[in-house]
């Protein structure tokens, strides 16, 4: 217990800090307002509503977004693991995609699917599917050759072969690169609500600076930061649960 | 936070190497394999934008494309969106390379910083630090500084933690028998400790030039100006979708030439390191 304060004292010092400065009249409240009328003005933004509603929309489109990626991603590297010819034709795609600055295609999911869900979720699938093929292709290239060999003179099938030998093994890869797309799913969507949308987080972080009520704005900043630390360690805790029998 | 393709070739070279004799053959038809890849799926998108099934304000023609590249070019604007957009990434990766490697070597260093620097890294490496954005505009403005502050903020986190993770793994053997061999503790810095933990510094840094490139394009979006980002975004407020996907090429041409460079210093920087032998 004590440990675990000693350990997060300093963010409760910046916390301190934030309250004092404003107060003191070192920065101006409007720059930055000190951190008790933020959390009024979260309580505020949470009863009417506005924070849950949009915050849902947001979740919606990056679950709907990460998940599709994570399927359609992980497919693909799995498929491209397994066969040598869509390996030879995909793999070059791939590594030219790969370092593209995804937040590119804000403006081309908006041109083809509009300022609503459509484009938030095409455009976290397509900027977090890379790194997920890329995780599944070096984790199921990765398997070990004596167990495939042996599971399959023991006469696995493919299918069982896909389950019970790469899938373990290219887990801890595969989830990895889950990971990258955990956090890239984050920034493209605040970015993408940002530049071009009409409701979730990052529309109603750019409303309220908009009309002035800064308070509100940094509330909802740093719910999305809050909100985006947790889904990372929640993750985390499901990668180790998972990856249990490793060890 | 990510694995890259510096690691994701190796490994795909040294599962391959197990199943295909290496003959110069086989490196000719993979080259070939790459770049037909490419002109194919060029050839598609002309293909499938020429067929009447999408309308060309949904997807113009590639060649449509490459005319508007080149009439930006002549006209000079393509060079100055260019040019600010890659000034404002790097600057910001700079910065970030050099106050993350030395806020790394700080925090394993001296346990006061580590103490209070730990919890803000741990903390906010994980953050969508993009949503910030308002409030650096707030305190900044629109302009290179406030620009280039969101890039360095973005990226510096995994400069640190790679940092720190190649320090705490340099051998203690090393460092002892250094340190037995006279070497102050400024040598041992420079001349020891940093050059080990190179390796993972630099892994730390080809995860931190994406993260750069991906928030100047997008800060240059939200704040409009001159940059690709900017420009792009205005084509397409002005429904002008040649401009995007112009803009779209020219941003995917950078990532590559920049990502492809940072490896390339990778390579150059670790001659000596073990990792060149494998690939070699």
């Amino acid at each position: 217990m004590t440990r675990t304060i000693i350990r997060y004292l300093p963010l409760l010092m910046l916390a301190l800090a934030w309250e004092a400065a404003p107060r003191l009249g070192l920065v101006s409240a409007l720059a930055l307002p000190p951190l008790s009328h933020v959390a009024v003005a979260w309580v505020d933004l949470v009863r009417d509503g506005e924070l849950v509603d949009n915050g849902l929309t947001s979740i919606y489109r990056g679950t709907a977004g990460l998940l599709l990626a994570v399927v359609i991603g992980g497919g693909l590297g799995v498929a491209m693991a397994s066969w040598r010819r869509l390996d030879l034709f995909l793999k070059p795609l791939v590594e030219v995609f790969y370092p593209l600055p995804k937040s590119a295609l804000i403006p081309a999911t908006a041109l083809w699917l509009g300022l609503g869900d459509g484009s938030k979720i095409l455009l976290i699938l397509l900027g977090c599917m890379i790194p997920v093929t890329i995780g599944a292709y070096n984790g199921a290239r990765g398997s070990d050759h004596a167990l495939i060999w042996s599971a399959r003179s023991m006469g696995a099938n493919r299918a069982r072969m896909l389950w019970d030998v790469f899938m373990p093994s290219a887990l801890p890869e595969l989830l990895n690169g889950i990971r990258t797309a955990l956090a890239l799913s984050f920034i493209l969507l605040v970015s993408s609500e940002l530049i071009s949308a009409q409701r979730g987080f990052g529309y109603l972080i750019g409303y309220l600076g908009d009309t002035g009520s800064y308070e509100g704005m940094v509330a909802v900043v740093l719910t999305v930061a809050v909100l985006g630390f947790a889904a990372d360690r929640l993750y985390q805790r499901l990668m180790q649960w998972l990856l249990r029998w490793r060890e | 936070m990510a694995r890259i393709e510096d690691q994701f070739s190796p490994a795909i070279a040294a599962t391959g190497a197990g199943r295909l004799p290496r003959g110069g053959i086989d490196a000719a038809f993979r080259i070939a394999a790459r770049y037909l890849a490419i002109v194919l799926l060029l050839i598609a998108w002309e293909a499938f934008a020429r067929s009447g099934k999408v309308t060309p304000f949904m997807l113009p023609p590639f060649s449509a494309v490459v005319a508007r590249i080149h009439t930006d070019a002549v006209a000079g604007h393509l060079w100055l969106d260019l040019g600010l957009t890659v000034y404002r990434a790097l600057a910001g990766f700079f910065i970030a390379a050099c106050g993350g490697i030395a806020l790394g070597a700080a925090m394993s260093r001296m346990a006061s910083i580590r103490w209070f620097f730990d919890p803000i890294i741990s903390v906010g490496f994980p953050m969508p630090k993009i949503a910030f954005l308002p409030i650096i505009i707030l305190w900044l403005g629109v302009y290179d500084v406030s620009k280039i502050s969101m890039v360095v903020f973005d990226a510096i986190f995994p400069v640190v933690t790679a940092t720190i993770a190649g320090l705490a793994a340099v051998d203690k053997e090393l460092i002892w028998s250094a340190r037995n061999m006279g070497a102050g503790e400024r040598e041992l810095t420079w001349q020891v400790a940093l050059p080990a933990a190179l390796p993972q510094i630099l892994t730390g840094l080809q995860v931190a030039l994406p993260i750069a490139l991906i928030v100047e394009i997008v800060v240059e979006m939200a704040m409009g100006g001159y940059g690709l980002g900017g420009a792009t975004m205005s084509a397409s407020r002005f429904a002008d979708s040649r401009g995007v996907f112009a803009g779209i090429v020219e941003i995917a041409i950078v990532g590559y030439a920049l990502i492809r460079a940072m490896s390339f210093i990778r390579r150059r920087l670790l001659v000596w390191h073990d990792e060149a032998e494998e690939r070699a």
